[in-house]
């Protein structure tokens, strides 16, 4: 069985209907079916405005779907009570872009961490501050960075301590939106192993939204493409998308960038290859 | 031979600035030169001072906080030390800008018309219609779709792509000898960003001017750039020409970055499964 299962999600935002109103609602999402197992990574592809995050939403419990539903670990999750759903946030963890706005900005690490460990662990503070240190050298910081607060960090240190928060509570999932694609490209690839590293070590499963296919390709097992709200292209394996006869696929393959200058496809550098 | 002179020649510069601990530096030394038509990317991570040297280009360091020294001539022409009004008649007309983020780059209250008019007259004696006229054929040479259209639109109406376009657009169209791009393409999806780059190189191919193309993006240099310089805590650790850079690089630094390349299958192969 499969830990999340999303069937037929669909969703609009739009303002309020009435009888002589018709509605203009924009459909964010149709029809929307996908399935991840324990331990494994899909990446979510798309170009901006093809309602990926609003999927990202839907799946963390943040935004109830108008159709269908998301059942995680053979639950529902727009139909629990709140004190299974309590339980559920702490198996289902989130990453965002923006590494500054999410994170309060007058707490320390320690206490940035420390909050989903005083929310669901009884743990004493000597055992609290013991596993924060943990987590910080997890992510490749110091128990030294504990005292420290978030503009004394730099964007790539803050996204890992997101990562550290993500996963204080051990979950069996978490959805990074677009977590990696504000940072440079060393820090990207330090965290993207990272993430690799602790699915095989915990067996944890994400889900990885992203327009970038370099970075979606190193870190999943399967791929998803979202265009419009539809998918249009489940990958099981991760090499068929390359071989994918969709339009929208084969144009997102083309535009990836070259490794090395030899394979650019622009006509004024190339003729000098 | 007034062709093969360097467009613009840095040499010895040193950005410094104060701060509680002293002098701090941000750039060491640093030697660069651009040349028409050329491409030179400078790569780096954050926080390596590649924005500071673009902004030391343009004059716009805050004067009062930091400490400019060396040389950096545009023409043959010493810009440190020019009196402010005579700086402000080469940015935009010689020197170009593409900053990273359009939605920042624009006055929200003011259509994108009248931003480029403005633009355009302020380094050109045209009338207000031939500005128009101008400003509507750089955009479509931009490949934007109803530009008479967008001039009257305000910059909120418009994507990130969309933005961006138009600020290419102009910083292109007074046909400027040099154009900074500081991460023109960090802030935008994949497909877009690879119209943008192709912009870039219709920008140098048509007009012949010369591009200092910043980003930490080795995918984005080694599509467009000619030459790379690679930018290590405020010093340039090497400079090669980019298909030299790719297969031989020297320093550390460099091959820790070639190595931060995110791993797809080989591209002949890949090439092969599309077509």
């Amino acid at each position: 069985m499969s830990l999340l299962e999303v069937k037929k999600v669909s969703h609009s935002y739009g303002s309020s209907r009435s009888f002589w109103r018709p509605s203009n609602d924009a459909q964010v999402l149709s029809d929307v079916s996908l399935s991840i197992d324990q331990g494994t990574c899909m990446g979510l592809l798309g170009t901006s405005g093809a309602g990926k995050s609003t999927l990202g939403k839907v799946i963390l419990g943040l935004e109830k779907p108008q159709q269908g539903e998301v059942i995680f670990q053979g639950q529902n999750l727009y139909k629990m009570d709140s004190k299974t759903r309590r339980g559920i946030r702490r198996d289902l963890q989130v990453v965002f872009q923006d590494s500054y706005s999410s994170v309060n900005p007058r707490l320390t690490a320690e206490k940035i961490i420390g909050e989903p460990l005083e929310n669901y662990e009884k743990l004493s503070p000597a055992e609290q501050q013991r596993t924060v240190a943990n987590l910080l050298e997890m992510v490749g910081l110091t128990a030294a960075d504990m005292k420290k607060v978030p503009r004394q960090f730099s964007g790539g240190q803050l996204q890992r301590i997101s990562i550290a928060r993500a996963i204080a509570l051990k979950p069996k999932m978490i959805v990074l939106d677009e977590s990696v694609s504000s940072l440079d490209m060393v820090n990207q690839m330090n965290i993207l192993n990272l993430l690799n590293e602790l699915k095989s070590v915990y067996g944890l499963s994400y889900l990885f939204i992203t327009h970038d296919i370099r970075a979606a390709y190193s870190v999943s097992d399967s791929l998803a493409v979202l265009e419009k709200g539809k998918i249009i292209e489940v990958c099981n394996d991760k090499n068929d998308i390359f071989t994918s006869q969709q339009p929208v696929v084969k144009n997102l393959v083309a535009s990836i960038l070259p490794e090395h200058p030899r394979n650019r496809t622009l006509s004024a550098g190339k003729s000098r290859a | 031979m007034e062709k093969q002179r360097n467009v613009l020649q840095m040499s010895g510069l040193n950005v410094t600035v104060k701060s509680q601990q002293g002098m701090v530096p941000l750039v060491q030394n640093l030697q660069l030169e651009l040349k028409p038509g050329k491409i030179l990317g400078l790569v780096g991570e954050s926080g390596s001072g590649k924005t500071i040297t673009s902004m030391a280009i343009l004059q716009l360091l805050n004067q009062k906080a930091m400490r400019v020294e060396g040389s950096i001539q545009l023409h043959g022409r010493e810009l440190i030390g020019l009196k402010e009004k005579e700086m402000r008649s080469i940015r935009g007309k010689d020197i170009g800008f593409i900053m990273q983020n359009p939605m920042n780059a624009f006055t929200p209250v003011y259509t994108i018309g009248s931003q480029f008019v403005e633009t355009i007259r302020i380094h050109t004696g045209l009338t207000k219609k031939q500005a128009i006229a101008l400003a509507v054929d750089s955009l479509e040479k931009m490949n934007l779709q109803e530009p008479a259209e967008i001039m009257n639109m305000y910059p909120f109406q418009l994507s990130g792509g969309m933005l961006q376009r138009v600020m290419i657009a102009i910083s292109m169209c007074l046909r400027p000898s040099i154009v900074i791009a500081d991460e023109p393409t960090t802030a935008l999806d994949v497909a877009t960003q690879l119209q943008v780059l192709r912009e870039l190189d219709r920008l140098r191919t048509e007009c012949g001017t010369a591009i200092l193309l910043i980003s930490h993006d080795l995918g984005v240099i080694s599509e467009l750039a000619d030459e790379v310089a690679v930018m290590q805590k405020g010093r340039i650790v090497e400079q090669a020409d980019v298909y030299r850079l790719f297969d031989y690089p020297q320093h550390d630094y460099t091959k820790k970055l070639l190595q931060a390349r995110p791993v797809l299958p080989a591209h002949e192969e890949l090439s092969k499964l599309v077509i």
